[in-house]
């Protein structure tokens, strides 16, 4: 590679076209679904269930069964939803924004972190509906012509959020499902079932690997991913207008945007290293999920870290130069108030501990990336606890200032999701090939046409 | 189109560089209804059966600037003439408001617009197609690499056109029947 220091390979020598086939297919088509397999699906659909008695108790009752109250009406939902938003950030800047660079170390990671952003948009998209308190009007939200006579306000940053929420998910399993045709068509020619045949088959759309039809197709993904690369920075961007265009001391600031797509990209390289670590080691794809891998995210994280460091001290500082009460006052009450030991923990997850990042031995060792990625997101979501919580609770006047504490339907419907994002997780590395396998191939020494 | 009993004839190679410098040696000598099946997209190829460049990124703009444009007249008929709402007498045109959604609009459609255009372009979806009815053909999805003649090329011929084929140095020659 034209890295010289990067002494790991992207991938192991001595495959071809036919054992990379074989290796990734093998997982969905010939290998049998282990027990593991089952119980861990088991568990995850399990959590979801009691995620969906969660809701379901939710529509019978309303939001009155969350922490949420006047003054902190953005309690669980809202933090819950930037912290899924911000992981599926990842999946798209590996797939995307990586490709644009040229970075081909991503062609084996990209398909199961889109994967990831799918899962993950899907799950924050189900937190501001269900914060609604009528989740079942949830389509009043879209313009469209009613007997009521009425439109969205398109001055309001949250109808923007609607926009760029649905736009990036569509655009994502866009992404994702034309990255799997040429697969899915492998998976035709290898099955030897006749429905999966049929299925893959179906789903492939007849993709026969036409010069024509390659040439169109590379020119669509580079397009898409030109189209998805300034789409993932306007998404957090928008998110982060959601807190910044209002008033609110600590949400009104101009650094919002930059800091929130800095910390999605943070949590969401955490999720990714926290979903290829298990997976490489269980499916043995550790050919394929080299230690480049696990340094180049690494590194990732600890840039983006940085970025969010920053956006920490700049807060701290504006709270202090800018000489206005109630900005000041906000510093004060992160340090000082009741909550003032989530926003300690929140510097020694975010700052702290992530610093061990640096030594380069942990940035390959599997298990400590594992442990940091953990940290990682758990700092993330208390840093949205903290802008989301400790903003409202005390804001301008004395007299309206309250506490949050969340419910345990709070925390059954928040794990209920994780329990969503697992067990989908679980059903996608089992039915589809987890490693883009065509684009595996173009890393072969052999893909390179060599000149007459 | 003219029928024919047989759709062309089919070469299969074992690396991408003899497919490319077959695929070359055929345009060369004339052949013109030419297609090639990689498992993976090689940039040389298109360019070696002459095809030289495709219409998706006009499709792209295209669908772009339809989502730009009826993004804005969406908010701006919205926000002005079917539902004017005066807050502290504000423009009721207020265009940056309006380009958050203006650009989500773009995005969504010209990323419609180029999975579909690629879609629609290519032909697909396509269940059946004579190809699939050679057995080795199943390979091109794994790792073997195909050079086709239609039968509708002027110059087909199926004695020539094989013998043709055999110079190339292919590792089989099939009959693709229609």
């Amino acid at each position: 590679m034209d890295e010289p220091r990067q002494s790991a390979p992207v991938i192991e020598p001595g495959h071809t076209f036919a054992t990379v086939t074989d290796k990734i297919s093998s997982i969905v088509l010939t290998r049998p679904t282990s027990n593991g397999w089952f119980v861990g699906f088991g568990l995850a659909f399990l959590v979801f269930m009691g995620g969906l008695y969660a809701i379901g108790y939710l529509f019978v009752r309303g939001v009155g069964i969350w922490g949420v109250n006047i003054p902190v009406g953005w309690g669980f939902a809202i933090v819950n939803f930037v912290w899924w938003i911000g992981i599926g950030h990842a999946g798209t800047l590996i797939s995307a924004i990586l490709l644009l660079l040229r970075q081909s170390w991503r062609n084996s990671i990209n398909r199961f972190a889109e994967a990831m952003t799918l899962f993950a948009v899907s799950c924050a998209g189900l937190f501001p509906i269900l914060h609604l308190g009528r989740p079942w009007l949830a389509y009043w939200l879209f313009p469209y012509p009613n007997t009521m006579n009425v439109w969205p306000q398109f001055r309001s940053p949250l109808v923007w959020d609607v926009f760029a929420v649905s736009t990036y998910f569509t655009i994502s399993l866009l992404f994702w499902f034309i990255g799997l045709i040429p697969d899915l068509a492998t998976l035709r020619d290898r099955s030897e079932n006749r429905a999966a045949r049929i299925i893959y088959g179906m789903l492939a759309m007849g993709w026969r690997g036409s010069a024509r039809h390659w040439s169109r197709y590379e020119t669509a993904y580079l397009l898409l991913a030109g189209l998805a690369t300034p789409l993932v920075l306007s998404v957090h961007t928008v998110v982060s207008f959601d807190f910044a265009i209002s008033i609110i001391p600590g949400w009104h600031t101009t650094i919002f945007p930059p800091y929130f797509v800095a910390g999605a990209i943070y949590s969401g390289f955490a999720m990714v290293l926290m979903l290829a670590i298990p997976i490489r080691k269980i499916y043995g794809l550790e050919d394929f999920i080299t230690d480049r891998h696990l340094n180049n995210s690494a590194m990732v994280m600890l840039a983006t870290g940085l970025i969010v460091a920053y956006g920490y001290g700049i807060e701290a500082f504006m709270g202090w130069y800018s000489g206005n009460r109630y900005d000041s006052f906000l510093l004060w009450n992160r340090l000082h108030g009741p909550y003032a030991p989530l926003y300690y923990l929140l510097l020694i997850c975010n700052i702290g501990i992530p610093q061990v990042l640096w030594i380069r031995k942990l940035r390959t060792s599997p298990l400590g990336l594992f442990l940091v990625s953990g940290v990682i997101l758990v700092g993330m979501w208390l840093e949205r606890f903290i802008i989301v919580v400790v903003s409202l609770h005390r804001d301008f006047l004395t007299s309206s200032w309250g506490m949050y504490y969340p419910t345990r339907w709070d925390w059954l419907t928040y794990i209920g999701t994780i329990g969503l994002f697992l067990s989908a997780m679980f059903l996608f590395v089992r039915i589809l090939p987890m490693i883009s396998i065509f684009e595996m191939r173009t890393l072969l020494p052999q893909a390179e046409v060599k000149p007459e | 189109m003219k029928r024919t009993p047989i759709y062309g004839m089919m070469a299969e190679f074992d690396s991408p560089s003899d497919l490319v410098a077959a695929a070359r040696r055929t345009y060369e000598a004339g052949y013109q209804k030419i297609d090639a099946y990689s498992p993976f997209p090689i940039e040389e190829l298109a360019e070696a059966i002459g095809f030289h460049s495709n219409a998706v990124p006009l499709v792209v703009l295209i669908g772009g600037l339809i989502g730009c444009l009826s993004g804005y007249a969406l908010q701006y008929w919205i926000s002005v003439i079917t539902y004017p709402i005066n807050v502290g007498g504000r423009p009721l045109h207020s265009w940056p408001a309006f380009i958050v959604v203006t650009f989500e609009m773009t995005i969504l459609f010209a990323g419609l617009a180029a999975v579909l255009g690629m879609l629609a372009l290519n032909g697909l979806p396509m269940p059946y197609h004579p190809v699939f009815n050679v057995p080795r053909f199943a390979f091109a999805t794994k790792d073997r690499f195909f050079l086709m003649i239609f039968s509708t090329d002027p110059k087909f011929n199926p004695v020539d056109t094989r013998r043709f084929l055999e110079g190339l140095g292919p590792r089989s020659i099939s009959e693709v029947p229609s």
